[in-house]
């Protein structure tokens, strides 16, 4: 009798689970669409994401009408100080407490990689602008984020393959020693040694370092033509002017920043940072679109927007979008639709979600002006040549995502 | 070619300078925090803060008022001294007499809002100061190619650290400051002004943290974060060298410098590290410090 009372009680309570977890697939938990943004807001990494991130959040928000069906948009935001620890205990206390549907940001690929974990084991969803490290969607690829503006693969693919077409074949890396430069440097690797290139040499350094000197005499005695940076912020930037302190150039040799971003190059200025090549997912002046959107952002922020900043904002719309086409914030049904949906927009073009998680669309080549070429103070970059978003990024047979069947 | 360990013999000789060069910085830095603490006995938090503000001074001294570096080297200590002689008149006398705690506390809070306070203006990239035309380019020495300007801190920090050493250890006035500390009422009893001589003690310690960040300035990017990001660093080389002693700051900063240098060639993933496995070596076998007095 006991027996029997316990499997019947066990199996109504089993059958009311079933039909709630049924009925908050089709509806909006908590009446409420929440929204935390994590990222670093004081460190090195800051200007690049940030308050400014932040703002771009804000932004799509208020366009989106600040509402999903008459439901309010709450937002959360904190500083996870580049540190995994703390951005893992963060987005934890989100989803296990407050119920957060949206994690956005994200920068330091070490606090991602740790963030996407702790998403995947709560069923919590993330949407990753800021971070490089192309692992997120490949050996780290969880089903419960997407990876938007940009990785390692096309930094590599496109200024490394650049740099050795135009002869530069030896390499010396100046790599961050962290999960994001490892991945930079395997990529990057890949590239030249494929292209005929060969790496000469190399120097991990740990992260963030404010003295390169040291580095950047062990780059010059390698005797290699290009030095590449597989670093980020503000290493690269002392990287950079540490180089041009001890004369690099003018020695002959050349420098490869692999991810170099809009305010770094605004920070260091045009003088130190003239014809350095890069790739980028993103550039305020690219055309008329990316233009309008940037300039109400500069009213609000007072600096031109980095790709990421972009970023947030274009993920963060369609993200709105799809919690309102599909009136659900469940994370599978909300991931499969921004699956369905191309993306275009003033951010992407040619943007579409893999299964991986990875949102491929068009890279740039581009170019820093010299000093005489730039017309004020954010006229920054020359585009050279748009990388098509299928050629761009990792090929899928390449993948070692377990959500890639091959 | 000859090789040392695997490297070649031109690389290591520049990286020994280069490692000298960091830290004569180490060392100005750790004399300043070395002085207050020894004089003191505040344990001030405040000094990467300070050096920071020294930097920023110059910067902004520049930007705005077209002091140029030459005279920043000489203003900015001064203005930056005056500010931690205030600092000390209206907040730390007034903890004076509690544990060494209470001064660390406050100290480290003062960091956080000078920093965080900045940041919220600047943010963290961190702007350039021009080198100054007539230290532009460099020598080619054979082994490595040093622009001038590094040879100019290298020399600067090294006259400032002699002149400190001699004018604590070696003049009147510095006899003065020794016995002020070690028994004040007595001091004031021969008539010498005690608390004027403690506020001048913390407004040159402060000066020489500034003084570091203008020969900082053109070095590396003048942003908020400059200063905590050495501040751990300094401190263990005071522990290693001995809380308190000036000569001690001094020789362990220079002596770090090298250390970490040569982990830069040997082992780079090392050397933010490195000086704290020296401090944890130092503190289990002399725990007062090199230089230190056995207490």
């Amino acid at each position: 009798m006991t027996f029997i009372k316990k499997t019947l009680a066990s199996s109504i309570a089993i059958a009311a689970a079933a039909s709630m977890a049924a009925t908050a697939q089709a509806e909006i938990s908590d009446g409420e669409v929440r929204i935390g943004y994590l990222a670093d807001m004081s460190g090195t990494y800051r200007d690049l994401a940030g308050p400014g991130g932040l703002e771009a959040l804000q932004m799509a928000i208020e366009d989106f009408g600040g509402s999903v069906d008459g439901m309010p948009i709450e937002v959360f935001s904190a500083d996870d100080r580049n540190s995994a620890d703390v951005g893992a205990n963060t987005v934890r206390e989100w989803v296990d407490q407050r119920n957060v549907d949206l994690v956005a940001g994200m920068v330091a690929s070490s606090v991602t990689i740790a963030v996407t974990k702790v998403l995947e084991e709560n069923d919590g969803f993330g949407i990753v602008s800021g971070s490089a490290a192309s692992s997120i969607t490949n050996e780290h690829c969880t089903p419960n984020h997407i990876h938007w503006v940009y990785d390692t693969y096309p930094l590599a693919n496109g200024t490394a393959r650049a740099v050795v077409e135009q002869g530069g074949d030896s390499w010396f890396m100046l790599t961050a020693d962290y999960a994001f430069g490892h991945a930079l440097e395997a990529d990057v690797t890949k590239v030249v040694e494929e292209n005929g290139g060969e790496i000469v040499g190399g120097v991990r350094h740990p992260f963030p370092t404010d003295d390169f000197s040291s580095y950047i005499l062990q780059a010059q005695g390698s005797g290699a033509k290009i030095i590449g940076l597989a670093n980020a912020g503000a290493d690269t930037v002392n990287a950079i002017n540490t180089a041009s302190q001890f004369g690099v150039v003018e020695a002959g040799q050349q420098l490869a920043g692999l991810l170099v971003f809009l305010n770094d190059v605004y920070a260091m200025g045009l003088d130190t940072t003239q014809g350095l090549l890069l790739t980028t997912g993103w550039y305020w002046n690219m055309d008329e679109q990316a233009r309008e959107w940037a300039e109400r952002y500069y009213e609000r922020v007072g600096s031109m927007p980095t790709m990421v900043q972009a970023g947030i904002y274009s993920s963060t719309m369609h993200y709105l979008q799809a919690v309102e086409a599909t009136g659900s914030d469940d994370t599978q049904t909300v991931r499969e639709y921004m699956m369905k949906q191309p993306i275009h927009d003033f951010f992407a073009r040619n943007g579409r979600v893999r299964e991986d998680g990875r949102m491929v669309h068009d890279m740039y080549l581009a170019r820093v002006k010299s000093p005489d070429q730039s017309t004020h103070e954010w006229d920054l970059y020359e585009i050279l040549t748009s990388i098509p978003a299928e050629e761009a990024y990792r090929p899928l047979s390449e993948s070692q995502c377990k959500l890639v069947q091959n | 070619m000859t090789m040392i360990f695997g490297v070649p013999v031109a690389v290591f000789m520049g990286q020994l300078l280069l490692g000298l060069i960091n830290g004569a910085f180490y060392a100005l830095l750790s004399l300043g925090l070395a002085v207050i603490f020894g004089l003191l006995k505040i344990v001030n938090f405040a000094h990467g803060a300070m050096y920071m503000l020294g930097a920023f001074t110059t910067l902004l001294g520049m930007q705005y008022l077209g002091v140029n570096y030459w005279a920043a080297l000489l203003l900015t200590p001064l203005v930056v001294g005056l500010g931690g002689m205030l600092v000390e008149r209206v907040l730390l006398r007034r903890i004076a007499h509690l544990d060494h705690l209470y001064g660390l506390l406050l100290t480290f809070g003062l960091a956080l809002i000078f920093e965080g306070s900045l940041i919220n203006f600047f943010g963290v990239s961190g702007a350039r100061y021009p080198t100054p035309d007539a230290l532009q380019g460099g020598y080619q020495l054979g082994f490595m190619f040093l622009p001038k300007y590094r040879a100019w801190v290298l020399l600067a920090a090294i006259i400032v650290c002699v002149f400190t050493w001699y004018m604590i250890e070696r003049t009147r006035l510095g006899a003065y400051l020794r016995a002020g500390t070690e028994n004040p009422a007595l001091m004031q009893a021969f008539g010498v002004n005690v608390p004027l001589l403690v506020t001048l003690t913390y407004g040159f310690g402060v000066a020489l943290a500034a003084f570091a960040g203008v020969l900082a300035a053109p070095l590396y990017p003048v942003s908020p974060t400059m200063g905590s990001n050495l501040l751990i660093v300094v401190f263990a080389v005071v522990v290693i060298g001995g809380m308190g002693s000036i000569l001690g700051a001094i020789l362990t900063g220079l002596g770090m410098g090298l250390i970490e240098g040569l982990t830069k060639v040997y082992y780079p993933e090392a050397a933010n590290t490195v000086i704290f496995l020296v401090m944890i070596l130092v503190l289990l076998l002399r725990p007062a410090g090199l230089f230190g007095k056995e207490a």
